[in-house]
């Protein structure tokens, strides 16, 4: 399970050298809005070079593409299939971009011989895809949604705030979504880079109203996120003991068991389950 | 002239003493102290010019001329004396400046015409740096350590003849110090061996009073004070970096380093704390100062050049104490001239291998390094083709004298591994040398083994260095040998007054 996405810009060598450095969970490469047009052939290259001759163990590897409407997309797509990664990030995600992207991929795999199929994160950026947000989830493709603040708050031509009321509710629709398809939950970054407090603030915010994970745009904001998104000692400690008190009612053969006086039922115990998930080693 | 190998392999004269390990020589000898030269009480002759000041200290050829590194890139005293030996024509003068600076571009024309033939320094960069290592210098360039400029300096082995002293206050009775007056630099440790060991000593000053608030140079050395209307710009006393670094590498670096150095179990009352001005070392500052913070632990002291990052932590109450050998910026000079508890100690209380020095007192120092090798053996003193960018500084003193030594560094920059099989120059001896932290993995030296225990079973990415290299190679590629086969322009002295390394002109010039 992640707790932090990396965005990398995916033609420049110093920051692709150091991708796996920072402790993130998922790096994110980026041939989108961080890539110049001038440059999207570059990044192409320069990030298949790199992916070919570095291997980057324990980390879900991500490639966001140009979106459907642009020039670079089918051949971001065509790259991406031939790369050692797991998934597609596709922004300006809408259901019939989701299907297209689908059908495309599955071509391609097979005309590749791609043996582990590529996932897609969609970003839900614009204000209509909320609208389509149970069908876009609801694809087998889909392992996550990501929640694009900026891009979105342009749609809704309303200023971003730290406070981020402006995206509540969108926040909200890609949680519920996500949990009803038991799917990832990404939040969308904090862009102020010199605000550790605001970035705290915002991610534990997030947290609280459900999201899974959080992306960010600077290697400085994974530790925080990471601390964030990870269960707390108290929040294992329990979900431990949990565990091992079903194992020894189910030992006993009782049906009904407590911890800390407290009855435990279903809930609890896969809540307690989830929580041990997210532990990393 | 015949060169033999030290005991790290380096070839060394044979009429000089050899490095033969960090601590061979010093308990082998006893401390040499050549008679301090006190010249008495009372009101001390003022002079207004250099023209004036030369006369009367009668400087001529061959003559042995000392300044301290105090006002760092902002100096303008040293420039002051190289315009009068220009003017004079002076020929075959040694220099013992205690480090030199890109503002003092005007000694290179002073090496080229053999005005200036020799030098002693402990740090060097900028056009200087460049003129020697193109073989402009006719003698020899000796880069000492700190301490090892105090020893020198005590035991007669750096004779001076003058020491211009550069004092942004003075009285009339030859008191001064480094917090009065337009040309502020705070604490005024290198100046003292010179102060006490020269066979004459005067104070250059922009700022003369009836009395100074604070004496750091004991008039009772001094021969004459020379009044002019500047000595150099107090702005260009700070060094290059002295806030924590925001670069996301760096930061990771010294996150691990502060956390390597709390599973040691350093990190408790007490603590003796020691780390460059570089964003790097303020970062790992940064992270123990949390760390220290959180189990409300209070250090004993922290030491070195000060930086406003270490004067707030002394006046949270982190460290009881701070001993400053100079003021790294603006606000450690108010906090020497206001806070009790912000010592100032001499090159020799610093980083003297005979004195008894603080640094033998530090639990942990944090040090940079352009290289390191697969044996520790740290270069601070050039880069991996061999141009002088650096030098020891108190780099070499403080490895030997703390219990950790810790190096940190990028594992690649510019595309070149900051891991050798062999170091191009050896500054520290890697025997002096506990864990190298870098942002792919730590390495620990085998020689200490009870880290490697007490780390066993650290989270931390802890590996054999080779392995390290092994990482930087991926990326970087084998890199070509280079050679050193240039002609010999100078040494790399050890503390202790052995030579640890040779240093060559750079090849083809």
């Amino acid at each position: 399970m992640k707790r932090s996405l990396l965005f990398i810009p995916a033609n420049s060598p110093a920051m692709l050298q150091n991708a796996d450095i920072f402790g993130a969970d998922a790096i994110i490469f980026d041939l989108e809005d961080a890539i110049h047009p001038l440059e999207k052939d570059a990044a192409r290259d320069l990030l298949t070079c790199y992916l070919e001759r570095f291997a980057l163990p324990d980390m879900e590897l991500i490639v966001r593409i140009n979106d459907r409407q642009t020039p670079y997309y089918i051949k971001d797509v065509e790259r991406a299939v031939q790369l050692p990664i797991h998934t597609i990030m596709l922004p300006k995600a809408r259901e019939e971009d989701i299907l297209e992207l689908s059908e495309r991929l599955t071509a391609l795999e097979k005309k590749r011989k791609r043996l582990a199929p590529l996932m897609i994160i969609p970003i839900i950026e614009r204000a209509i895809s909320l609208f389509e947000i149970e069908k876009i989830v609801a694809h087998a493709r889909v392992s996550g949604l990501l929640l694009g603040g900026e891009d979105l708050t342009s749609d809704l031509e309303v200023e971003r705030t730290k406070q981020g009321l402006e995206i509540l509710f969108a926040r909200q629709m890609v949680i519920y979504a996500a949990k009803a398809y038991r799917k990832e939950a990404i939040d969308t970054p904090f862009t102020d880079v010199g605000d550790h407090v605001g970035l705290v603030e915002d991610a534990t915010y997030a947290k609280s109203l459900g999201m899974t994970a959080k992306s960010c745009i600077h290697p400085i904001q994974i530790d925080a996120i990471n601390e964030v998104f990870s269960p707390s000692e108290k929040q294992i400690t329990f979900a431990k003991r949990v565990l091992e008190a079903e194992k020894e009612a189910q030992e006993k053969g009782l049906g009904v068991f407590s911890v800390d006086g407290k009855m435990v039922d279903k809930p609890i115990i896969e809540r307690a389950k989830q929580v041990l998930k997210r532990v990393k080693p | 002239m015949n060169m033999i190998k030290n005991s790290l392999g380096r070839l060394v004269p044979d009429d000089l003493t050899p490095f033969q390990g960090a601590d061979q020589i010093i308990k082998k000898n006893k401390r040499i102290l050549v008679d301090e030269v006190i010249v008495g009480g009372g009101n001390k002759p003022v002079e207004t010019d250099m023209t004036t000041l030369f006369d009367k200290l009668n400087i001529q050829d061959g003559m042995t001329l000392s300044f301290h590194h105090h006002l760092r890139n902002g100096d303008g005293v040293l420039n002051m004396v190289l315009a009068e030996i220009k003017k004079r024509k002076l020929k075959n003068l040694t220099l013992a400046p205690s480090a030199i600076f890109p503002v003092h571009e005007p000694m290179v024309s002073l090496i080229k015409n053999g005005a200036i033939t020799n030098i002693i320094t402990n740090y060097i960069n900028g056009p200087v740096a460049l003129a020697i290592e193109l073989g402009y210098l006719k003698g020899m360039l000796i880069m000492d350590t700190h301490g090892g400029r105090s020893r020198a300096i005590e035991s007669g082995e750096l004779n001076i003849d003058v020491a211009f002293i550069a004092t942004p206050a003075c009285d009339r009775y030859g008191h001064g110090n480094g917090i009065e007056g337009p040309s502020q630099c705070g604490t005024l440790g290198y100046a003292i061996p010179d102060l006490m060991y020269a066979k004459q000593k005067v104070l250059i000053t922009d700022h003369l009073v009836d009395r100074v608030k604070k004496i750091d140079l004991d008039g009772r050395y001094v021969h004459m004070i020379c009044h002019v209307p500047s000595i150099g710009d107090s702005q260009g006393i700070q060094s290059g970096t002295t806030k924590p670094t925001r670069d996301p590498i760096q930061l990771r670096i010294a996150k691990n380093t502060a956390q390597l150095i709390h599973e040691l179990g350093y990190i408790k009352k007490g603590f003796r704390f020691q780390t460059g001005a570089g964003g790097t070392s303020l970062a790992v500052a940064e992270d123990i100062k949390h760390i220290m913070k959180d189990k409300k632990i209070m250090g004993a002291f922290a030491s070195g050049g000060i930086t406003n990052f270490l004067v707030k932590m002394h006046e949270e109450g982190l460290f009881e104490k701070l001993y400053d050998v100079q003021c790294f910026d603006l606000e450690a000079i108010k906090s020497y001239g206001r806070n009790k508890n912000h010592i100032m100690m001499s090159a020799s209380e610093y980083g003297n291998p005979y004195a008894k020095p603080i640094v033998n007192d530090l639990d942990v120092v944090v040090l940079g390094a352009t290289e390191i090798d697969l044996e520790f053996n740290v270069n601070v003193t050039t880069d991996s083709f061999g141009h002088i960018i650096g030098g020891s500084g108190g780099h070499a003193d403080t490895a030997y004298g703390a219990k950790l030594t810790v190096i940190t560094t990028n594992l690649m920059k510019s595309r070149l591994s900051m891991i050798k099989e062999h170091v191009t120059t050896i500054t520290t001896p890697g025997e002096t040398v506990d864990v190298l932290v870098t942002e792919r993995g730590i390495a620990i030296n085998p020689r200490r083994q009870d880290l490697i225990d007490k780390l066993k079973h650290s989270k931390l990415p802890i590996m054999p260095i080779e392995d390290l290299l092994h990482i930087a190679y991926d990326f970087t590629g084998i890199p070509k040998p280079t050679t050193r086969d240039g002609r010999i322009i100078g040494y790399v002295r050890y503390r202790d007054g052995s030579i640890i390394d040779s240093l060559y002109q750079i090849k083809g010039v």
